[in-house]
């Protein structure tokens, strides 16, 4: 089979998802982390945007407008002021030292390729070689989610990993219908908001946004 | 019969030329810092001074000492004359692949580091220590970006790895740029570039192969830092050559030839100008964050080689 350039392009897209989340396993800012959240939803907008093009599915531009507006705009914006307004300057804090985070990432690449290569098999798509690579995106921002003390950067990964899942759906089914993307992108705003309130009454209560010292009080 | 003569001819060039390239890269990088820079030629001025000048030798080195920089330097230039320069096909690449090339450069830099621990001082010992830390991660990292393209092409001999991406139409792959990004980082690391090293002083605590040669003095350092110059034109050739081998000369006619060496040294200007303006944006990093450096190669390297099986290979 002929590969197109545009085909080649929604590879470079997903291996810039790829190499996106691995940045955010990486950062050790907060500021920082927040900035690479909002590339990884414009190259979320682009990868679908793309999609919609070579495979030629209309609806999957509204989606892409969809996620350039709230997850590379909106999403962090609001993120950027709650840790503006909670006075978190200071630097991310990981459970596990970064360098072997970042081999377990790696280790995770390899296991969702294995673990997707029969799917790929039954794939008649033309993104059918991007659904190992969306895998593994969701992957890593669950890994992200559970190797990070602090509430608002398990948030991030919880965010990312939404991402992930929306560009896994984009890869194998060419998105969801668009009423359920409308209806999970506006349940994310929802999320965002309810978290930003939780994060001010954990604060309150606690005195730190740390979720260890929540297992202390016990 | 010509085309040895091609190989030694390539091979000679990189190894005189690389006194040349390495105070190209310094007055670059003084031009860009508001400096004049040394005269162009100050290279071989500095390697006459120290080949005329009597060696002082510690008195109690070995012969290990004194053979070390021989070795570093017949290594080196023998890994230069692997390296396919102007010419895609040379006799010696059929000869020895890449990972012969990379061992090349492993044996230079474990004699270096006997050399270091030879006279029994802590700044030889511990630059060693340093170094072999540091070449512990870079080489993986090394090998693993260069098995991208050798996956790719099907094969560790230099000659096919650069057939393939100048005969086919490479296309977009994602792959391989994930392997020139971890390339291009171990490259800084191992010359002893900025991040990781600093080449330009041997004062300061966190120095790392500076530390290593301090003992030497003489014809000895002078074959050492010739080494090294030639070191960083190789890995600015590798780099140049296996990703971006366009306007290499296929046969051995001299127009081609002529026009090769000037598209390898055009090249080759663009990328010590990125090299300087890198080596003047960063700051050198603390010596505990290089093995995190070395890490983000690796990993782009085995990205790289993911990539490659996950988006290029089914379909």
């Amino acid at each position: 089979m002929q590969v197109t350039l545009l085909q080649q392009w929604v590879g470079v897209a997903a291996a810039m998802m790829l190499l996106v989340v691995f940045a955010l396993l990486a950062q050790r800012h907060m500021h920082a982390l927040l900035r690479w959240f909002a590339l990884q939803g414009i190259v979320l907008a682009l990868t679908s945007a793309l999609v919609a093009n070579v495979a030629d599915v209309p609806e999957l531009y509204i989606s892409a407008i969809l996620a350039l507006i709230l997850k590379g705009v909106l999403l962090p914006w609001m993120l950027w002021r709650i840790v503006i307004n909670l006075g978190m300057h200071r630097e991310v804090e990981p459970l596990v030292n970064v360098s072997v985070t970042l081999l377990i990432g790696a280790a995770l690449v390899l296991f969702s390729f294995y673990v997707s290569l029969p799917i790929e098999k039954l794939s008649q798509l033309v993104t059918r070689n991007t659904i190992a690579i969306a895998l593994a995106c969701v992957l890593l921002s669950m890994l992200m989610m559970i190797t990070r003390r602090k509430a608002i950067t398990q948030v991030v990964g919880f965010l990312a990993m939404e991402n992930a899942l929306f560009f896994t759906a984009t890869s194998t089914t060419y998105g969801m219908p668009l009423l359920v993307e409308i209806g999970v992108a506006f349940d994310v705003l929802i999320a965002a908001l309810v978290f930003g309130l939780f994060f001010f009454q954990i604060r309150k209560t606690f005195d730190s946004l740390n979720l260890e010292d929540l297992e202390d009080r016990q | 019969m010509s085309l040895w003569i091609w190989n030694l001819i390539e091979a000679l060039l990189i190894i005189g030329m690389a006194p040349f390239t390495a105070t190209l890269v310094k007055r670059l990088k003084a031009r860009l810092q508001n400096r004049r820079g040394p005269p162009l030629l100050q290279g071989y001025r500095n390697l006459a001074k120290l080949f005329i000048k009597q060696p002082v030798l510690a008195s109690q080195a070995s012969w290990l000492f004194r053979a070390a920089p021989y070795v570093i330097f017949a290594a080196t230039s023998l890994a230069a004359a692997i390296m396919p320069v102007i010419l895609v096909a040379t006799p010696l690449t059929s000869a020895a692949d890449i990972i012969a090339l990379v061992a090349l450069l492993a044996l230079a830099r474990f004699f270096t580091a006997l050399g270091a621990m030879d006279v029994g001082t802590a700044f030889g010992g511990m630059g060693a220590s340093r170094e072999m830390t540091f070449a512990a991660l870079t080489e993986p990292a090394l090998l693993m970006s260069i098995f991208v393209l050798s996956m790719v092409a099907h094969s560790t001999n230099m000659t096919a790895m650069i057939d393939i991406v100048l005969n086919t139409g490479l296309g977009l792959r994602p792959s391989l740029a994930f392997a020139l990004a971890a390339l291009g980082l171990v490259t800084i690391a191992e010359t002893g570039r900025i991040p990781v090293d600093n080449p330009a002083t041997h004062l300061e605590l966190t120095m790392v192969h500076e530390a290593m040669i301090l003992e030497y003095s003489g014809r000895y350092l002078a074959l050492i830092e010739w080494a090294n110059q030639i070191k960083l034109l190789l890995f600015a050739t590798l780099i140049l050559n296996l990703f971006f081998p366009w306007g290499m000369a296929g046969s051995p006619d001299p127009l081609y030839m002529v026009i090769a060496a000037v598209a390898w040294f055009g090249k080759l200007l663009v990328l010590f100008v990125l090299l300087a303006l890198f080596e003047t944006w960063m700051a050198k990093m603390r010596i505990f964050r290089v093995p995190e450096y070395l890490g983000l190669a690796f990993l782009l390297a085995i990205l790289g080689m993911l990539t490659h099986y996950i988006l290029e290979v089914g379909v």
